[in-house]
């Protein structure tokens, strides 16, 4: 199994990823977006591991840290959207322009 | 490796079913015109993903993905989504108006990592072993070589666990405080 076929479908994940960051208005869709970017960023990480088998599976660790960090992200950034919600009555990126000059 | 010797492994033709899934539904979780099928399809996408490490004998990550992410994140999304009163159902003013340079953003990142990718490992083909990573070898290496960036991950999850009650949390007003008190 060549594992470039893995890197190219984490790469398409990657720019899918930056396409919903850059086009969506929901902050909800957003983070959706972002976590699908972290998920490429973890195939990455797991077919370089099968690619260098190193003993201590140094690959699977980091991704395991992915994943905690990114758990935290969606718990710090959904509270903050939902302050944002209850201040603003809107979940739309578009209406957030007050610190814009 | 030419055409016919690819076809003739079965684990790649799983490899181009799953990782089609996997396209599909994240393609359908940034174009979708209803944010709980967005959610919905990015389960998809996690699910396909999960299989994939079983491909690659990443065992425990598999399942760690299958809980965290489809157990915990997807729901902690779906409450997200209904607390924001998103509009659950068709909604077209989801997208910015201007999708062509985000288009052509995401097209060049693509076409820049693969080049990236095939140019450095165009010629490396995945090492088999006979079992998974066990989770005593993940184990042992989250706790020996790793602890300490362990211990810094914890507690990054209790600052996020302490920092997303404070922040969510409805302050009461102070006349309202005052009468607490008083009772």
């Amino acid at each position: 199994m060549p594992v470039a076929q893995f890197l190219i479908l984490a790469a398409a994940l990657f720019s899918l990823g930056i396409y919903g960051l850059l086009v969506r208005r929901n902050i909800v869709l957003i983070l959706l977006s972002l976590e699908l970017m972290l998920n490429a960023v973890n195939i990455n990480l797991i077919a370089f591991e099968s690619v260098i088998r190193s003993a201590d599976a140094i690959g699977q660790v980091f991704s395991v840290f992915v994943i905690t960090v990114a758990a935290a992200e969606v718990g710090i950034g959904l509270a903050i959207v939902l302050v944002i919600f209850r201040n603003r009555k809107s979940a739309n990126v578009d209406d957030l322009s007050l610190m814009r000059w | 490796m030419t055409v016919s010797e690819w076809a003739s492994e079965p684990v790649n033709w799983v490899f181009l079913v799953v990782g089609l899934l996997v396209l599909v539904s994240g393609f359908r979780v940034v174009t979708a015109k209803n944010v709980v099928h967005a959610a919905l399809f990015l389960v998809a996408t996690l699910a396909g993903t999960a299989v994939l490490f079983l491909m690659l004998s990443a065992e425990f990550v598999a399942w760690v993905l299958v809980l965290v992410y489809i157990g915990a994140v997807i729901v902690l999304f779906l409450f997200g989504i209904m607390i924001t009163r998103a509009p659950t159902g068709r909604d077209l003013g989801l997208d910015a108006d201007r999708k062509a340079w985000p288009a052509f953003l995401s097209v060049a990142t693509f076409v820049l990592l693969s080049w990236a990718s095939i140019d450095a490992f165009g010629s490396e083909v995945v090492q088999e072993v006979g079992d998974p990573t066990s989770t005593e070898t993940l184990g042992l290496a989250l706790l020996g070589r790793f602890v300490i960036p362990f211990e810094v991950v914890s507690f990054v999850l209790l600052a996020a666990l302490i920092g997303g009650i404070t922040i969510a949390r409805r302050d009461l007003d102070p006349v309202e405080e005052e009468q607490r008190r008083a009772v």
